[in-house]
């Protein structure tokens, strides 16, 4: 399959990219690694009248460190978090989930931002960096807006975004010392989507926890308070107090009709924690 | 005596570090690994133009209308523009079997999903592909038949009304089946293997054009089978054999889906016939995996009887195949199912048997023999069942396996289905499997329990490929293409370098070089110097191709033969150079030798083509080329086989399976090449655990492909496939020149089989038997599940 006939458009600054949004119709797409763009045009499945390519936006690949968040330009790779070349704020959790992604192919021009865009409920973005308490920055011609990316998740596919409006950056909060990670997906190649996925930030110290669980058929199932996953409240103790009947409860009411798959869900989530607690 | 012998005996052999056995690099590997190949889409032809498809989004419609837009009326055509051209027919001999007429261009129906409709010529696919995007089609609905164990049933949908059911052969065997009712042991499963598709690197690929001088069609098409495509093409379009030229070149990987005659070749041979256009078509993933490349699909019903000790009573079975809309050219609809009749007691004794087979008709693309055939689907269902015997019995599975494989000094053995077994010791092949593999270690490391909580198993099979087999069989088939003897041309040079032709082709199996040994083995040239044409019907002589894994085992002896004759007639030319009795002459390290005296064969040659005035008067006037035909001293086929163990890790809550180790101890006869025998076999178990574990094409109740890309139809990558350990042993075919046998299919044959019996065994604790395949985390989960609500007490 050959893409179906488009414009094409590379704009050489963020200003300029703003400006030709802002100008174009409904019928256009921001490209940036065009690792799920890519194949969807050529199957056209997408038949945008227009791309505008932001892989040359220089303004988009930087990343720095801003008081306690990390400040990720929506063009960073996955490989370049994979290799280290953005300052690392979560104590290797970031780098941990980007060499997961896909293949290497992939994660050398996939990037944080065009993932979230394309807001598959299988990618992992989607579902670590909730976990991980990021917030996107959204910037059109009419300015700026941040969001939690659980709320800039609106569902299988779709995210808030508006026309002309774009992921500018990806904010990361520096990880707390007693927060505890896990992070875990069940696919059975590299580069397979993800059949379930489960990320847990559990803090001890605070008492308290992010939870995600995705490769959901919708948006993620997003816990910010999980506690009713742990007999009620978050101690040293959670692994032993995970309560996997709860968390099977939890995903039968969110629509997951299935048992086999509502148990490989809670297995992973259970993996998730016993890795944060190991 | 067996021909290598004769050839021997003939004092011709001249065999050295290059011959028959060496472990000689690949002589194809240096154009392939610079990326030097040549492949249907690297051709180029001045006014190409490419070809798009409009096909059907529907599994079973009527045709109401083809809507063409008046600006596309010249460049797109339908059935209706195709006036002469006949459907493709593959017809089968076995009586009761009901032909298809597979149109070109769908006529009236549409019966299953991605059947071609239209065909759209533009500049470039990108333009071909908008055009076809524009073609409107009326279409109304049938109900379409998707599930093959009901397609059988009253009021269902009929996929060819005038046949009156869904069947197009239905075949049955039977040995006496009433004494082993009694038996002790009576086990009985449904077993069933999913629709795959065989993806080769390379997808079909056609370019046509037409030659005004030579008033010839020529077609570059990737094909296993060209001669046999000229026969197809030339049915088709009603023209002479001789105004057909097929070339195939650099193929990346055949597997059975390059053997196949397909609309679009016909397509395509038209447009450059008719509209004397330059036409280029190339499969893309999506109409491979939805279209074309399905293969499979098998569904058993099957109960085994036997003694307590796990001596098999008798088999009874009932086979259903899903066929497809399509009966393909040239094996026909039926060769996979009626095949399972006869192939499933396989190289077991028993003595009552009973096989029902049906091949069936349903709204799905034809299903296309894929490596290893129906044995892959026969080897799950029988070694599947083997294993579940051993349970019954509380035996090792490898004790039920010894106590009934046929023993060496049985050889040659006729098995219950008059399968004549040429040589083999299966016993010997079993005991060095479990020895390698080290089954009493596993046994402790099961008992000991694994600290991730996963569980480990051990599984065997085994499996026999029947290769090469010839006349005798296939005519029994009464399918389209039979092949009788196989030719080859040996010609030497004037520089004493030797060209091979052969009608076989070779995209994998590394015949440039394995026949350039053989031809070394002979005449004692060096390989460098050998030259092996093929894949072009206007170069080589006539073959069926390279199918059955039977080219090495047919065109090997052709290409023996042909150097042994030009052999003999060096050996006369030399003698009188040397002023020698011939009788006194030998062929050694590529010379003429006689007692004190010799001269080279590239002098020999220089003399016959440059040197005329020097040659005897009575000198054979054939000269250093021939064309021989070849066939075994017996064509019922050369058996190879081999034993996959494999020990496994599965984790009972994801449904994931780790392959800790895998051990295959093979028989493959004499090895041309033992080296490129063991990439066949790493390649073979590659596509096997794809079976096993990862390849699924499901369908909807609407007969709709759910793979469409290859993020959902998974294959196995090298993350999946371990490196396995490889044993071989040589049993010399009695009846092939050198002993060889066939061994190109062998690797994918019994992996799924291995592998599921290792699951079972690891989930036998959970009271869990696994019976589809794939073994995906899914279906072990779900069976893990369901046996623990069985094992809960009722509330």
């Amino acid at each position: 399959m050959k893409a179906a006939p488009f414009a094409y458009e590379r704009p050489a600054d963020l200003k300029a990219a703003i400006a030709l949004m802002a100008e174009a119709g409904e019928s256009t797409k921001i490209m940036a690694g065009g690792q799920s763009l890519g194949p969807m045009l050529n199957l056209r499945l997408v038949q945008p009248e227009l791309i505008i390519d932001i892989s040359g936006l220089a303004e988009l690949k930087q990343a720095e460190r801003r008081g306690d968040e990390l400040v990720i330009g929506a063009c960073v790779t996955h490989g370049d978090i994979e290799d280290g070349r953005i300052p690392d704020v979560t104590r290797g959790a970031m780098q941990r989930v980007a060499s997961a992604i896909a293949y290497r192919a992939v994660r050398n021009r996939g990037t944080i931002g065009g993932s979230l865009s394309h807001a598959d409920p299988a990618a992992d973005w989607v579902s670590a960096l909730p976990a991980l308490g990021a917030k996107v920055t959204l910037r059109s011609a009419h300015g700026v807006r941040d969001l939690a990316v659980e709320d800039f998740i609106a569902g299988a596919l779709e995210s808030v975004l508006q026309a002309g409006e774009i992921v500018e950056a990806v904010r990361v909060p520096v990880m707390r010392a007693s927060a505890r990670w896990g992070y875990v997906k069940a696919c059975r190649k590299p580069g397979e989507f993800a059949h379930a996925i489960a990320a847990v930030m559990i803090d001890p110290e605070l008492g308290t926890t992010r939870v995600v669980i995705g490769a959901v058929e919708a948006a993620p199932i997003f816990l910010v308070d999980a506690a009713e996953l742990f007999g009620g409240r978050i101690t040293h103790n959670f692994r032993q107090q995970f309560d996997a009947h709860a968390a099977d409860a939890l995903l039968a009411q969110a629509g997951m009709t299935s048992p086999a798959d509502r148990h490989i869900h809670v297995t992973v989530l259970r993996r998730a924690i016993d890795e944060a607690a190991a | 005596m067996s021909d290598v012998e004769c050839v021997s005996a003939s004092g011709v052999t001249a065999g050295g570090g290059q011959g028959v056995g060496a472990r000689l690099p690949r002589k194809e590997d240096d154009r392939f690994l610079r990326g030097r190949g040549q492949y249907v889409a690297d051709i180029r032809i001045a006014g190409l133009k490419d070809v798009a498809f409009v096909r059907s989004p529907l599994a079973h419609a009527h045709i109401k209308a083809i809507h063409v837009p008046e600006r596309f009326s010249d460049v797109v055509f339908t059935a209706a523009d195709l006036t002469g051209v006949a459907p493709i027919r593959a017809v089968s001999g076995l009586p009761g079997f009901k032909s298809s007429e597979q149109p070109v261009l769908a006529t009236g129906k549409v019966r299953h999903v991605g059947e071609l409709v239209a065909m759209c010529v533009a500049p470039t696919r990108a333009e071909a592909e908008d055009i076809a995007a524009c073609v409107g089609l009326e279409l109304e609905p049938l109900p379409a038949v998707h599930d093959m164990c009901k397609a059988r049933e009253a009021g269902t949908a009929l996929v060819h009304e005038h046949w009156g059911d869904n069947v197009f052969l239905e075949t049955l065997f039977e040995v006496d089946i009433a004494p082993a009712l009694d038996a002790p042991i009576k086990v009985t499963r449904e077993i069933s293997t999913a629709r795959q598709c065989m993806s080769p690197l390379e997808g079909r690929g056609v370019v046509a054009s037409f030659d005004h001088r030579l008033d010839q069609l020529t077609l570059y098409t990737g094909a296993q089978m060209p001669h046999i495509v000229r026969n197809g093409l030339s049915d088709c379009l009603g023209i002479e054999q001789g105004r057909i030229r097929i070339v195939s070149p650099d193929i990346g990987g055949g597997f059975g889906h390059k053997g196949i005659l397909l609309p679009e070749e016909v397509c395509l041979a038209w447009l450059a016939m008719q509209k004397g256009l330059a036409v280029r078509w190339i499969e893309d993933r999506r109409e491979h995996l939805t279209a074309s490349a399905n293969c499979r699909e098998h569904h058993y019903n099957i109960t085994v009887y036997a003694d307590r000790d796990g001596t098999l009573c008798g088999i009874d079975c009932e086979a259903i195949v899903d066929s497809g809309a399509y009966s393909s050219y040239p094996f026909s609809a039926c060769l996979e199912a009626a095949q399972v009749a006869s192939i499933l007691p396989g190289p077991y004794r028993m003595p009552a048997y009973r096989c029902r087979t049906y091949s069936v008709a349903t709204n799905k693309c034809p299903i296309l023999p894929y490596r290893g055939v129906a044995r892959t689907g026969v080897c799950f269902a029988l070694e599947l069942m083997l294993d579940a015997v051993a349970r019954e019995a509380g035996l090792e599975p490898a004790e039920v396996r010894l106590r009934n494989l046929v023993r060496p000094e049985q050889m040659p053995f006729d098995n219950i289905t008059r399968k004549h077994f040429d040589s083999g010791d299966y016993p010997q092949a079993i005991r060095r499997a479990v020895a390698t593999i080290d089954v009493a270690s596993w046994r402790e490391r099961q008992r000991l329990k694994e600290v991730d909580g996963r569980l480990i198993g051990l599984g065997l099979s085994v499996y026999c490929e029947q290769a090469a087999h010839g006349t005798s069989v296939y005519a029994g088939w009464g399918i389209p293409m039979v092949p009788g003897h196989e030719q080859a041309t040996a010609r030497m040079t004037p520089d004493g370098g030797l060209e091979i032709r052969v009608g076989v082709h070779s995209h994998g199996q590394g015949l440039e070089t394995t026949l350039a040994q053989v031809a070394h083995e002979i005449l004692g040239i060096d390989t460098a110097k050998v030259r092996v044409i093929h894949g072009d019907t206007a170069l080589t002589p006539y073959s069926t191709g390279t199918w059955g894994s039977r080219a090495m085992v047919m065109a090997g002896g052709a290409v023996g033969t042909a150097c042994a004759e030009i052999a003999e007639r060096a050996k006369r030319i030399g003698a009188k150079l040397l002023q020698l009795d011939p009788a006194s002459v030998s062929l050694c390290d590529g010379r003429v030798c006689g007692p004190n005296s010799s001269i080279a064969l590239s002098e020999i040659a220089h003399t016959w083509y440059r040197r005329p005035q020097d040659l005897p008067p009575d000198v054979d006037p054939a000269g250093l080329e021939s064309t021989s035909g070849y066939k075994p001293r017996r064509d019922s086929g050369t058996f190879s086989y081999a034993v996959h163990a494999v020990a496994v890790a599965v984790d009972p809550d994801l449904g994931e399976v780790e392959l800790l180790d895998y051990v295959i101890v093979e028989d493959g006869g004499v090895l041309v090449n033992p080296m490129i025998v063991d990439g066949q076999i790493f390649g073979g178990l590659a596509q096997g655990i794809g079976t096993a574990l990862y390849e699924e094409m499901p369908f909807d109740g609407a007969g709709q492909p759910l793979a469409t890309t290859l993020a959902d139809y998974l294959l196995p990558g090298p993350t999946e496939v371990p490196a396995p350990r490889l044993d071989h042993m040589e049993t010399p075919s009695p009846y092939t020149m050198f002993g060889v046998k066939g061994i190109g299919e062998g690797g994918a044959i019994a992996p799924p089989a291995a592998i599921a019996n290792a699951v079972n065994d690891a989930l036998r604790p959970l009271g869990v038997e696994l019976l589809h395949s794939p073994i995906s985390p899914r279906r072990i989960v779900e069976a893990v599940l369901a046996a623990r609500e069985a094992e809960r007490p009722a509330a």
